[in-house]
């Protein structure tokens, strides 16, 4: 039966550690973020950092349809701050009692604005390549943050053998090695490719910090249950508990 | 009547009252407190009760997501990824949603294993093990279903690659892939018919799980000698002797199934997850979830076509082979009470079944690895070994072993065997 468990265990392990890497491209290094440990929280300056250059840089192509003006309380920034932020947009709303649509300021409850009225068009804007959505860019990429950061400080010139063409450029990072989108950033590159990655995982996964808390509450809990319940187990199974079971 | 004489009447007399209309309580009693089982059940054991909670769990959560799901193409991942987000506690419901399948899966292959291991579906109990197998299938295809339901890159090519796999059928196979879609391809109508049918199938698994239960209930369980009880020394009434071993296993295997949901609660699936169904663009990789790794490795294994010979008329093509092979590797689990021609029950006392058995396994787990890799090279031809011995075990292990094996002493009843155990401790 040990042998048998063992290799259960083994069958585990075997299955948990399979999977499917695409070739071609180089895999991403490993680095160290403080969120991705076991008991750890996302670095909120640089989570707040990250969210500035995104604003700054990124959300000119991408869009990040599934997070709202309100969800930036989260990170640290006051109801107020959160109020400005989402007022420098403008939404299309409406219909009006007149049946016009109409331009409002946007609300803290509005998702980010996509800088596209349409795929179509930001196709148009990008060369024919559509810049994925980033809500969830962080799970959707092999390697996740250790990827994308990569990515982002893997600009180089495409060696030789590779023809340089307008509008395509290199990183060996990216599946293929050409990628449509240039360099997004350059000034204070480490750091800034560091926080943005970072800001990416909070969207990606915004409730982890609370997931882990309960995890531990309910794990403690079954804990102590199991405790009791083989303390239980073992009495009722003992001989002296046996006369009252029969 | 004498027997319901027996039952002592109950003291709370809102339940004598209730009881002597509709005994439903007499009925539990009967069957959950005093009902005698086996004194020696290992905890390998557990796994019925573990997936019967395992099932209340997926419900429950299931219709709590459910709830906040829109089953339409251009809505449904946006609907799964805004209940994550903005409902109260969804990102919970679905973590333990999603994980849950991945731990049914390990509990049900576990409760599997321990059947075959302690030969449990053997006479008397046949019927116990089919109606398991039909559990399996239901499992199998709900969990299926629930896979295309976010629509995202995996669901719908991972729904596209099995349904395709009807078009297998001689004659009427693209009819048949075009019905199940309801259209030519997959897309909406397909999309509302899995959901429909991921709703319906747990309801009709807990009627066959009912089933089950009443025909264990009836037979009584098997036990690791595989020795039926001879005497009263042999069983203990089922509270609180198992009750209490029962809750103490299910904590265990809810501490495992929590430490995932809370800790790791992507670790089980694919970046491709993530990503919205796109009918024009194929993932590099399609992989399904890693429970239908070894069938999904059996389906590939078959790459050559049988013609008749000398002529290029394809009886079988590779890909109904490898289809058929797919069916056959769960529809063969339905004749095992009668593949096995052991008069011995346990693997315990059968030597050299027992390292058959084990070979089994490593296949099972080869298939596993085999298909989670690029059908080619290498882990291709592990494939192929793999599934050639899945079939070995079943088609020629089981009922030649039978026949020539000698088994080791087996003991005269269970007390026997446990005070042997006992003995050997002090």
């Amino acid at each position: 039966m040990r042998k048998i468990i063992s290799f259960l265990v083994l069958f585990a392990i075997l299955f948990l550690s399979v999977s499917a890497v695409a070739g071609e491209s180089v895999p991403p290094l490993q680095h160290n973020w403080s969120h991705k440990s076991l008991f750890g929280t996302y670095d909120r300056e640089a989570v707040r950092r990250g969210y500035q250059v995104y604003s700054e840089v990124c959300s000119l192509c991408h869009t990040m349809k599934f997070v709202s003006y309100r969800n930036l309380a989260d990170i640290g920034f006051l109801p107020k701050e959160v109020k400005n932020i989402a007022a420098q947009y403008s939404v299309t709303d409406g219909p009006n009692d007149d049946g016009e649509m109409f331009e409002r300021p946007a609300l803290p409850s509005d998702t980010f604005m996509s800088p596209f009225k349409n795929e179509k068009s930001a196709r148009a804007a990008n060369n024919g390549a559509l810049p994925p959505d980033m809500s969830l860019l962080v799970f959707a990429r092999e390697g996740g943050e250790d990827y994308i950061y990569d990515l982002l400080t893997g600009f180089t010139p495409p060696p030789t053998g590779i023809q340089a063409q307008t509008d395509i450029y290199y990183n060996k990072y990216f599946p293929g090695g050409q990628i449509a989108m240039p360099q997004p950033l350059s000034d204070n590159l480490d750091q800034s490719a560091q926080d943005v990655v970072q800001f990416l995982a909070w969207v990606s996964d915004p409730y982890m910090e609370q997931r882990k808390r309960m995890g531990v509450k309910v794990i403690l809990f079954l804990l102590v249950f199991a405790g009791v319940t083989f303390k239980i187990k073992q009495r009722v199974w003992s001989k002296a508990g046996k006369g009252k079971t029969n | 009547m004498s027997d319901s004489e027996k039952i002592k009447k109950f003291d709370n007399s809102v339940i004598q009252w209730i009881d002597k209309r509709l005994p439903i309580f007499s009925l539990l009693k009967k069957e959950y407190v005093r009902f005698q089982v086996p004194r020696n059940f290992n905890y390998l054991w557990n796994f019925g009760a573990i997936l019967l909670v395992l099932l209340v769990i997926m419900i429950v959560t299931g219709i709590f997501l459910a709830m906040n799901y829109t089953p339409h193409t251009a809505l449904a991942f946006d609907s799964v990824e805004r209940m994550t987000r903005d409902v109260n506690y969804g990102w919970l419901m679905r973590a333990v949603h999603m994980n849950g399948a991945s731990f049914f899966f390990i509990a049900a292959y576990i409760h599997i294993f321990r059947c075959i291991y302690y030969g449990s579906y053997k006479n008397p109990r046949e019927i116990v093990w089919i109606l398991g197998v039909f559990l399996l299938m239901m499992l199998m295809v709900t969990s299926f279903t629930g896979y295309c339901l976010p629509w995202s890159q995996l669901s719908g090519w991972g729904t596209t690659v099995i349904t395709s796999l009807f078009s297998a059928v001689p004659l009427v196979g693209d009819s048949l892939v075009t019905w199940l879609w309801g259209g030519f391809s997959v897309d909406n109508p397909t999309l509302n018919r899995f959901f429909v049918l991921h709703f319906l199938l747990p309801f009709i698994l807990c009627a066959f799980v009912l089933l089950h239960i009443w025909a264990i209930h009836t037979t009584g369980s098997n036990n690791p000698t595989g020795v039926e009880p001879k005497s009263g020394k042999d069983t203990v009434p089922f509270h609180p002797r198992y009750t209490a071993k029962d809750s103490f296993g299910l904590l265990l295997f809810l501490i495992v199934f929590a430490a995932v949901t809370f800790f790791a609660p992507f670790a089980l699936t694919e970046p491709e997850h993530f990503r919205p169904f796109d009918p024009l663009q194929t993932p590099e990789h399609i992989v399904p979830e890693w429970y239908f790794l070894p069938f999904y490795a059996i389906l590939r294994a078959f790459t050559m076509d049988i013609c008749i010979p000398f002529t290029q008329i394809v009886l079988l093509s590779a890909k109904l082979q490898g289809v058929l092979a797919l069916l056959g590797s769960v529809v063969v689990l339905l004749f095992l009470p009668w593949l096995d021609t052991s008069p011995v029950r346990s693997a315990r006392y059968r030597p050299v079944y027992k390292w058959c058995l084990f070979l089994w396994v490593v296949s099972v787990v080869v298939l596993g690895y085999s298909g989670a890799q690029s059908a080619e090279g290498l882990p291709m031809l592990f494939g192929q070994i793999g599934t050639f011995f899945y079939f070995f075990h079943f088609l020629a292990v089981m009922p030649l072993l039978g026949k020539f094996e000698k088994t080791l002493l087996i003991p005269d009843s269970i007390s026997e065997a446990v005070d042997k155990k006992m003995g050997m401790k002090n």
